[in-house]
């Protein structure tokens, strides 16, 4: 059995393609038969992200609707042979996606591979619900400010409410908090929510903090993954959220600021 | 200057904007909490009928019925209405 995990948030813009590519990746490193899927109808970024853009040519709604097949429409990544991607449309069609279709896709690609990672578009409409629906697990991105928290907690809502495990009465999906842009320096001069004072709100699991890091506007320039680049610390918290995820237990890094040196203490800066 | 900076404000520690934050959403997110416990499907036509049924006698706006079952644990359900009633509308005889 695949397991399914939609990686959201509901606020746009936290980290969730970067945080699915970064995953996906990783976890295809690791042996595993990975596919990416993007939800985000319209409005398809995972493939920029994932440096395959120029390899599009059919897509999920050219395979929900029949015009393509799924081995037409998916995408083999040229650095890691077990993972594929398969690409949003461009299309403004929001209904295009509907649950039974979607669920067929879902078991089809279960049958090979061991990881469907679902890339969720931001907000609580129809694309996003469709994400989650299937979901066995969820990695909920939130960065540590206001309206992230407040939105992270409306979509753990929509997970324990509107997901197909909550329809089916059956276990409910499994929840995992990523904190992505996290900037100790900031937390510890009281300007940013810490680690502890997210988990106290939101109240689950915490699967990884993502500091953050210059390395990830690098990686999307270059559609290269963060968690490629080993020597960054972005690309080394991804690798640890990897390793959890495979139920590997990881000690937290990244959660300092660097000391600052006795003279620039004493003269600023 | 860092250094008097260093030693003025070591003492006073004011209210971080991050305390804020946490406290502001510690607030708004139980309070969204408590607004999508999973109610049954009946509560909302059940509301239109109270209210239909309330305005046969008296004039009542649609705030002025609240209907809220709770799960008092185990087996115990209790259905609780609550009815605000303003002087005006109902002049004693």
């Amino acid at each position: 059995m695949a397991r399914i995990i939609v990686v959201t948030s509901g606020k746009g813009g936290v980290g969730k393609t970067t945080s699915s590519a970064a995953i996906g990746i990783g976890l295809a490193l690791k042996g595993h038969k990975v596919v990416l899927i993007d939800f985000d109808i319209g409005l398809r970024n995972l493939d920029l992200i994932m440096g395959c853009e120029r390899r599009v040519v059919y897509d999920f709604v050219n395979v929900i609707k029949g015009e393509a097949t799924l081995n037409q429409a998916l995408i083999k990544d040229k650095r890691v042979s077990t993972l594929s991607i398969l690409p949003a449309s461009q299309t403004r069609d929001k209904d295009a996606l509907d649950k039974e279709s979607v669920g067929k896709v879902l078991t089809e690609l279960g049958e090979t591979y061991d990881y469907i990672i679902c890339d969720s578009p931001a907000g609580i409409e129809a694309g996003a619900m469709m994400a989650l629906y299937y979901a066995d697990e969820a990695i909920v991105t939130t960065n540590p400010e206001v309206s992230s928290v407040r939105d992270s907690d409306r979509i753990l809502g929509m997970l324990a409410s509107r997901s197909r495990r909550a329809e089916l009465n059956l276990e409910p999906i499994k929840e995992h908090l990523l904190l992505t842009r996290y900037s100790p320096k900031r937390v510890t001069e009281g300007e940013m929510l810490s680690v502890e004072d997210v988990e106290d709100i939101l109240s689950i699991p915490l699967l990884g903090v993502i500091p953050e890091s210059q390395a990830v506007l690098k990686a999307s320039n270059a559609g290269e993954p963060v968690i490629l680049d080993k020597e960054s610390d972005a690309g080394q918290a991804y690798q640890d959220v990897v390793n959890r995820l495979l139920g590997d237990s990881v000690d937290f890094r990244f959660l300092v600021a660097e000391k600052k040196g006795i003279f620039s203490r004493m003269f600023g800066g | 200057m860092a250094l008097l900076d260093y030693f003025l404000h070591k003492k006073d520690k004011p209210v971080t904007t991050a305390s804020k934050a946490k406290e502001r959403l510690q607030i708004i997110v139980a309070h969204e909490r408590n607004n999508r416990k999973v109610q049954p499907d009946y509560l909302p036509d059940l509301t239109k009928d109270i209210l239909a049924v309330l305005r046969k006698y008296i004039q009542v706006s649609d705030e002025s019925l609240s209907i809220n079952l709770d799960n008092k644990g185990g087996e115990l359900n209790v259905l609780e209405l609550n009815i605000e009633l303003h002087d005006e509308q109902h002049p004693q005889t």
